[in-house]
């Protein structure tokens, strides 16, 4: 076991693209770390740089306090689990998970009795003499994985592991993950760019765009103190509803909506709402509220997610952009529609059930309001109630 | 087969006899038409070459030819092979063979392999040259061939026959194409586990390559056993380095041909490349290598 340490690590592709930016993170020994962010945001490149895989242009990478820029692969003792298994097909699961072990000459019995432990955690017991075409979706993924941990390597790489399954097996899979990680307690770094996985899989999440760590923290953190406007919208689901406000006077104005909070520069201003932080107004309470006209109604069962149009005009982040050279959150990426209706989603109580065309009010607590400055793109403290 | 195809495709016999007539239907695909008198074609010289070995000599000479003979004459192929050193010829072939191939496919795997995946400086430039030697015929290399072997003194041995031939560009080629339509997961989980660039390449890349090295050694088995012109260059006197294409020609005399005998040999020297190439049809289908990724 040992921890990983990335100290701004840079990776530039041939042809200009840079696809790890000064990266520096610590993933401590035993830790579990989630690499969250859209497609092209280099995550998958850091792990690789980790494995091996791929040289950083420059900066160190160090496992176990070894700098590991130029050992080669095989000699840094980790597994890595990728996104498509890459089970080796010619091989039985038998000796798809012995094969590591092979190689760095582990005796014969020794082998034999590790293979045996990890197929009989992992439930491969019977599927020992059959080979990857014979086995379905779910159980390739699990000889992926009993193959990195029979290893019983330093750390653990797991590159989008569960994303080819569906969606029944993604939940099981889940936490048989987090149930392996308990048992074994290996340093992990996990790359998704699932909310769920990396809410409920990590101790820390580390949320990446354009190759630039944003936030890193604990689940929790991320999710309740967004550092920044692209935070806000990448982490939750459904996503955070930005709307565009103006501020003077100590009153934050988004539209239809009047906040009594103080403390911001005066002037443009982001505003942020979760969706739970939307409640359906009873009307004798004194929150400030606004009115929507329901669109969609999505009963969820334990939950309702209401889609409707505010007076109030959206601010977008363009999350899936790939244009590294535009700092995120910079008044380029914020693509709001024009207009002064904007649409928000709202995470209401099982029974509460509008129906589309109607409209009802919506009341805020202003203690659920992130405030983002709309220029650099970064969360302002709040002050007031 | 073609009925088989036939009916699969309509969904089974029994959605064949439900709906009868409902479109008019050959037994064959209409492709039958123009292959089979294309196969016709290419099978003629074989059958002719076939039944003038099963002659007499006289009926041989015979004119307009005698397509069918009025009796199988199996007496040419002890003949054949008493009135020639037969033997030595298909042992001299048989070794010449089996190492260039062996040696082919070691070599143009480890060449194939550097150029598919190993970065280094100058690998596509070196990389067209290769491409492009195969651009130029043999007859313009033969003669410094020829003076190159002269030098190393192996001129009239089977030593010869092998050494010019021990790699080649189109194998290099071949082999570097198909590895690198293998999943490079395949090769990066494999160095993760321990394996070194050899261990990739005889423990994952090559248990998956079965179809393209079984393809090219049966290519470079047919050329290297079919070999003519190189033999009657670089054998000269030594009748023990005579290979079978060599000494076939021996029948050949300059007033007379025993034709019989002649055919006779030469249905011989085919047999193992017939053996061979059924051997490893089954081979030729497109492997498994990539049954290991998601389903």
């Amino acid at each position: 076991m040992a921890d990983v340490r990335f100290v701004d690590v840079t990776k530039e592709f041939p042809g200009g693209t840079v696809a790890v930016d000064h990266l520096t993170l610590d993933v401590a020994d035993g830790e579990f770390v989630i690499l969250v962010g859209p497609s092209g945001c280099g995550k998958t490149t850091a792990l690789r740089i980790v494995a091996g895989l791929e040289k950083p242009t420059s900066g160190r990478i160090s496992i176990g306090g070894r700098v590991m820029n130029p050992v080669s692969p095989r000699d840094r003792d980790i597994a890595m689990v990728f996104q498509n298994y890459a089970l080796y097909p010619h091989m039985t699961v038998y000796r798809n998970l012995a094969f590591g072990l092979r190689e760095h000459h582990t005796p014969k019995h020794e082998t034999d009795r590790r293979v045996r432990r990890v197929s009989a955690m992992l439930g491969l017991d019977d599927l020992l003499k059959r080979r990857p075409a014979q086995l379905s979706g779910g159980q390739r993924q699990r000889v992926a994985m009993g193959r990195a941990l029979v290893r019983e390597p330093k750390v653990f790489l797991l590159d989008e592991p569960l994303s080819n399954l569906d969606a029944k097996l993604r939940v099981q899979m889940r936490a048989e993950l987090k149930r392996i990680h308990q048992a074994v307690g290996v340093t992990t770094i996990h790359v998704t760019h699932d909310q769920i996985e990396a809410m409920t899989l990590g101790d820390r999440v580390a949320v990446l765009c354009a190759g630039r760590l944003q936030q890193l923290g604990t689940p929790q953190d991320v999710y309740e103190r967004p550092v920044n406007l692209f935070v806000a919208a990448f982490i939750g689901s459904p996503s955070m509803n930005l709307l565009r406000a103006g501020s003077s006077q100590g009153r934050l104005t988004a539209g239809g909506l009047a906040l009594e909070l103080g403390g911001f520069p005066e002037g443009e201003l982001v505003v942020g709402l979760r969706p739970e932080a939307l409640h359906l107004s009873n009307g004798l309470d004194s929150q400030p509220s606004i009115e929507l006209e329901v669109d969609v109604v999505e009963p969820l069962g334990n939950e309702t997610l209401v889609h409707g149009q505010v007076r109030a005009q959206a601010a977008a982040v363009g999350i899936d952009d790939e244009d590294v050279s535009t700092p995120v959150g910079a008044p380029s990426r914020l693509t709001g529609r024009p207009g002064d209706r904007a649409v928000i989603t709202a995470r209401l109580g099982a029974g509460d059930r509008p129906s589309p065309g109607e409209r009802i009010t919506l009341s805020v607590n202003p203690r659920d309001v992130h405030v983002f400055d709309p220029h650099t793109g970064l969360a302002l403290g709040r002050e007031g109630p | 087969m073609s009925v088989d195809v036939a009916i699969a495709r309509d969904g089974g016999l029994d959605a064949e006899l439900a709906e009868p007539g409902r479109r008019l239907r050959l037994p064959f695909s209409p492709w039958h038409l123009v292959l089979f008198p294309l196969a016709v074609i290419m099978l003629t010289p074989l059958l002719w070459m076939l039944v003038t070995s099963l002659e007499t000599f006289a009926e041989t000479q015979h004119f307009p030819p005698i397509l069918i003979p009025h009796s199988l004459h199996w007496q040419n192929y002890p003949d054949a092979l008493r009135a020639a050193p037969f033997g030595r010829w298909f042992l001299n072939t048989t070794i010449v063979t089996t190492i260039v191939v062996a040696s082919n496919l070691l070599l143009c795997s480890l060449a194939g392999y550097a150029f598919a995946r190993i970065k280094f400086f100058g690998r596509e430039a070196v990389f067209m040259l290769i491409i492009a030697t195969l651009m130029i015929p043999f007859q313009v290399i033969m003669i410094p061939t020829f003076l190159i072997v002269k030098r190393l003194g192996l001129l009239d041995s089977i030593g010869a026959l092998m050494v010019p031939n021990l790699a080649n560009a189109f194998g290099i080629f071949m082999l570097r194409q198909f590895f690198r339509t293998l999943p490079v997961e395949l090769e990066e989980a494999a160095r993760m586990d321990g394996a070194s660039r050899l261990g990739v390449l005889f423990k994952i890349v090559l248990p998956l390559s079965g179809p393209a090295l079984a393809t090219l050694a049966v290519i470079l088995f047919m050329w290297t056993w079919n070999d003519f012109l190189w033999p009657l260059i670089a054998i000269i006197n030594n009748q023990d380095a005579v290979t079978l294409q060599l000494g076939l020609t021996q029948f050949q005399g300059a007033h007379t041909t025993q034709w019989n005998l002649l055919m006779a040999g030469n249905v011989m020297s085919m047999i193992p490349m017939l053996v061979l190439f059924f051997a490893a049809q089954r081979y030729f289908v497109r492997g498994i290598a990539t049954t290991g990724l998601k389903g």
